[in-house]
Parts: structure tokens; C-alpha cells; sequence
């Protein structure tokens, strides 16, 4: 029995150590391969970073589903937003001609573009499922810049490792990582199902993730900001969603 | 192998009803069996409470990939919402619980899967699922007699404060081999991120909303499981069941005698 026991308390003692020097370790690795999310600190940081860090080991270049043209839901659910404002209403009325999209930040040639320019650079398009993570979905086609493409034009600096973007809504923000903004299916989108953007669905301008959660995929985006540090932005969890305690990553 | 031995000895010494206190006890669930068994109720727990909170932000379910409030659900619980876009009756919303549930949500599932693994490996390793879980001919035998006991809420015998009878084997693998994947998959298949890199995951349960409208239906049928396992805790006896399950003991002295003993209580 005694022996036994000591037996025991030998081996258990071994798995702890094996088990505190493999977390040490799986830390220092996952911090050097970006695997750590802006919000890993608090009581819910050891979730989050198991699911953004399990999710980037297998999802980094996977693409989002797409569905054939026939699944397009035939009744697309717009959410609700708050009122727009002012600012919103005299772009709306003038048919957005003065919608401007400001890309500054970590890039070689910052630059401000008009939603006329916008609509003369290559698009691609894809028909995928938008998902609220209230639970409801809709599919339908989506047409718009590749995100890439823009990062390309205003010459992002190698270092960048998050885009911060910002709807016309001054009290939101929300920030992808470089899997996410360099991801071909990830669109500064202002068609959809062949129509110009919507204003319900995000109109003029919307960036779709579609391998994230639908509050990912932020309506009426004005400015992109390229950076290498998310400690610089607001509480430094990544985006206005953990400072109302939502998750930075919303793949799940 | 030889550490069973005494074990299983004793047991049936005991079981062939020697009332007398013996001195060395064996355990009847191993450490493992039950540091994990609390670790999944601890989480079990968490986890319905935070997938209660989210059901409520969109409490309607629907087969296919879609579905929406434009759409037409096949169940609709008809509980006020956390969100006014969703038409309930209500006439008032709740107040939304999504991000702390969400964060809860995924990090007890990752206690569950942790625990569940550890769990599933070591019961195949030290042959727990073999000798404690797969029925016995005489469990199915009895399998009749076990049902009637069952529905007449019969006290259980002291030979089953050791041993598992036929029904319990049979619930207890359909939860951990049946359920608790179905659940994991579930689950899974709702990742937007999990399900670009497995599309079929989600393709071979026929759609993103029917994946939902399954994690809540395997949700239902665990609940119906933990209701009758803690009814079943109470019949055979709350304090002996949570000591077995707590410290491993049995208490044989006081216990069986009082098991065996005719009951006067009612």
C-alpha cells in the first residue's frame, strides 16, 4: 500500500512537472507563431486562446464554404444597427459619392480612397453563409475588393500583424489578424446577390470575414488602420467586442 | 492485473454478505474515474447554463444551412428573447449574456474534451470500460428485472453499491461514446473557422442549423440522463453514492446493513 502510494505520488509529481514545463513551453512557441489572442488576458483568456490558437493551427489558409447559386437565401435577415446619424444620412442622400475609405497606419503610402475608386479595382466574389452569434444564418453572394489587394496598394509594411477598421459609427472598432486580412474570401464588399451593398446589409461599404461570426463583419467601414500592436488600441483586447465582453476571435 | 485482484476478492467476499467491518478497503471508483467525474459535472453544468443563455438570444431552430427570423422554424421554444429582432410575444427583451456565455461556453468545452480524453483513454488503458462498463451476460439477462426495478424506484441491492447493473452500463456507454461525440461534433460543425478546414463535418449532418438543432437535441437527452442519474443517487441512497463518488469508500458497516436491512421508512 505504502509503496503504492509513493509510487503514485512519484509519478504524479513527474506529469505536473512534465505538464507546468509543456504549458511554459506551448506558450513560448504559440506567442512566437501568433497564437495568442489580443484578449488572452482574464478570468476567460485560457479558453480563448486554446480556441483562436487550435483554430489558426488548422484553419490558417482553409477557406470559408461557399454554396452554389440556388442556396441563396431567397429572405436574407439584415440585424438591426442603431441609428446611423447625421453624418450617415447626408452620405446616404447624396448616394454615398462621398463615401471615403481611409487606409492609414504601418503603410508605405497611406492613402484615402473614394467609394468611385473603390468600385474600379478588381473584385472577387464569393456566396457564403453570414452567422450571428445569436444563431441565425443567411447565404448570399458577396462582391467586393479583396482586402489584400488594397493592403498591396497602399504598400503595408512586413511587419503589419493586424488590421484595425472602423465603421462611420464612432464607438466601434474591431481588428482581424493577417490570416484573416491577407484570406482571399476576405472582401471590402459593396456588392451583394448583384446589386449594389444594401444599406441594411452594410451599404456602401462592408468588410466580410466569412470565416468569423457575423459582428466580424462590420457595416459602413470608413477607415482601415495597419498596425503591429494591438496594445495601442483602446483597452488593447483587440476591438471594441471583449471591451463589451464579446471575443476578440469570433471563428466559433 | 494484480492490483484487481484483492479487489475483486473482497468484493465478492462482501457481497456474499460478510456484515463485518473489514479493516483495508478497496475503492469502489478509481481517482481518476472520480476527479473526472466532477471536472464533467463542473463543466456539464457550466456549459448548459451558458448554452441556455445563448439559446435565449435566438431561442427557435431550423434544418438546412439557413435559418433566420424570415424563416420558419420547426421548433420554437416560445421563451423571451435577449434580442427585440426576434419575434416571441414577449413584451419585453432580456438582457443580453451572449459574451460572458460564449467565453464560458468554449472554455468548459475545452475542459469537458480535455477531461473526456483523459477520461476515455485511461478507462481503455486499465481496462475500466472492459470490466466495469460493458454489460455481462448476467446484466443482460437480469435487463428485464433491472427495468422493473427501475420503474418501481426500488431500493438497489448492497452487491450494487459495487458493481454497475445492466441498464447503468448500457446509459452510461450511449452518454460517453454517443452523446458526448454527438455533442463535440455539434458544436464543431456551428464553427465558421472549424468547418473551412472540415467542411464535411458539417455537410454530413446536413447544414449549419441543423447542426444547432442537434447540439439541442443531444442537450436535451443529457439533461434527461443527469435528471435521472441524480433521481437514481437519491433512491439508492444520497450519502452513500456521493461518498463512493467523493472518496472512493463504500461504507460497508452502517451501509449495507441499512440497505439490507427492511425498510420501515415507508
Amino acid at each position: 500500500m505504502n509503496q503504492i502510494s509513493r509510487r503514485r505520488l512519484i509519478t504524479t509529481g513527474i506529469a505536473a512537472a512534465a505538464g507546468v514545463s509543456g504549458v511554459a513551453l506551448a506558450a513560448t512557441l504559440a506567442r512566437r507563431h501568433g497564437l495568442i489572442p489580443p484578449d488572452s488576458s482574464g478570468i476567460w483568456g485560457a479558453g480563448e486562446t486554446l480556441t483562436y490558437a487550435a483554430q489558426r493551427l488548422l484553419t490558417r489558409h482553409s477557406l470559408a464554404r461557399e454554396f452554389s447559386r440556388s442556396e441563396i437565401s431567397e429572405k436574407p435577415f439584415a440585424n438591426e444597427v442603431a441609428p446611423l446619424g447625421d453624418e450617415f444620412n447626408r452620405l446616404h442622400a447624396a448616394n454615398f459619392v462621398d463615401w471615403r475609405l481611409t487606409v492609414d497606419g504601418m503603410a508605405a503610402r497611406p492613402t484615402t480612397f473614394s467609394l468611385a475608386e473603390i468600385r474600379t479595382f478588381p473584385t472577387n466574389s464569393n456566396i457564403t453563409m453570414i452567422g450571428c452569434e445569436e444563431g441565425w444564418s443567411y447565404i448570399a453572394e458577396w462582391e467586393g475588393v479583396p482586402l489584400s489587394y488594397i493592403l498591396e496598394r497602399v504598400g503595408a509594411l512586413p511587419q503589419v500583424r493586424y488590421v484595425v477598421y472602423r465603421p462611420i459609427q464612432t464607438d466601434w472598432w474591431e481588428s482581424i489578424d493577417m490570416a484573416d486580412a491577407l484570406h482571399p474570401q476576405t472582401l471590402v464588399t459593396h456588392r451583394m446577390n448583384g446589386s449594389d451593398l444594401p444599406v441594411p446589409f452594410g451599404g456602401p461599404m462592408r468588410l466580410r470575414v466569412p470565416r468569423q461570426l457575423g459582428y466580424k463583419s462590420v457595416k459602413y467601414i470608413t477607415s482601415l488602420t495597419l498596425t503591429d500592436d494591438m496594445k495601442k488600441f483602446g483597452k488593447g483586447l483587440g476591438s471594441a467586442s471583449p471591451e463589451g465582453g464579446y471575443a476578440w476571435y469570433a471563428g466559433i | 492485473m494484480n492490483a484487481t485482484l484483492p479487489i475483486a476478492a473482497s468484493a465478492t467476499a462482501r457481497a456474499s454478505g460478510s456484515a463485518s467491518s473489514i479493516v483495508v478497503e478497496p475503492k469502489r471508483h478509481a481517482a481518476l474515474v472520480r476527479v473526472t467525474h466532477w471536472l464533467i459535472t463542473l463543466a456539464f453544468f457550466a456549459l448548459l447554463l451558458s448554452g441556455s443563455e445563448i439559446v435565449l438570444s435566438h431561442p427557435r431552430f431550423y434544418w438546412g444551412e439557413t435559418g433566420n427570423v424570415n424563416m420558419k422554424p420547426w421548433l420554437n421554444l416560445h421563451l423571451p428573447s435577449s434580442r427585440d429582432t426576434v419575434p416571441t410575444g414577449y413584451g419585453y427583451v432580456l438582457p443580453d449574456q451572449n459574451g460572458w456565455s460564449r467565453y464560458l461556453h468554449f472554455q468548459a468545452a475545452w475542459v469537458a474534451v480535455g477531461t473526456g480524453l483523459l477520461y476515455v483513454i485511461w478507462g481503455f488503458f486499465a481496462g475500466h470500460f472492459r470490466r466495469n462498463l460493458a454489460p455481462t451476460r448476467s446484466n443482460i439477462n437480469e435487463i428485464g428485472l433491472s427495468i422493473f426495478q427501475h420503474l418501481r424506484f426500488a431500493r438497489p441491492s448492497a452487491e450494487e453499491a459495487w458493481s454497475y447493473n445492466g441498464l447503468q452500463r448500457i446509459s452510461y456507454l450511449v452518454v460517453i461514446f454517443i452523446l458526448f461525440p454527438l455533442m463535440i461534433w455539434t458544436g464543431l460543425a456551428m464553427s465558421y473557422g472549424f468547418v473551412s478546414a472540415f467542411p464535411l463535418s458539417v455537410r454530413l449532418l446536413g447544414g449549419h442549423q441543423t447542426a444547432r438543432s442537434l447540439h439541442f437535441v443531444v442537450t436535451i437527452l443529457l439533461v434527461l440522463f443527469v435528471v435521472v442519474h441524480i433521481v437514481m443517487i437519491f433512491v439508492a441512497g444520497f450519502r452513500g453514492r456521493m461518498r463512493a463518488m467523493i472518496t472512493g469508500r463504500v461504507d460497508i458497516g452502517s451501509g449495507s446493513a441499512r440497505r439490507t436491512a427492511p425498510s420501515t421508512s415507508r
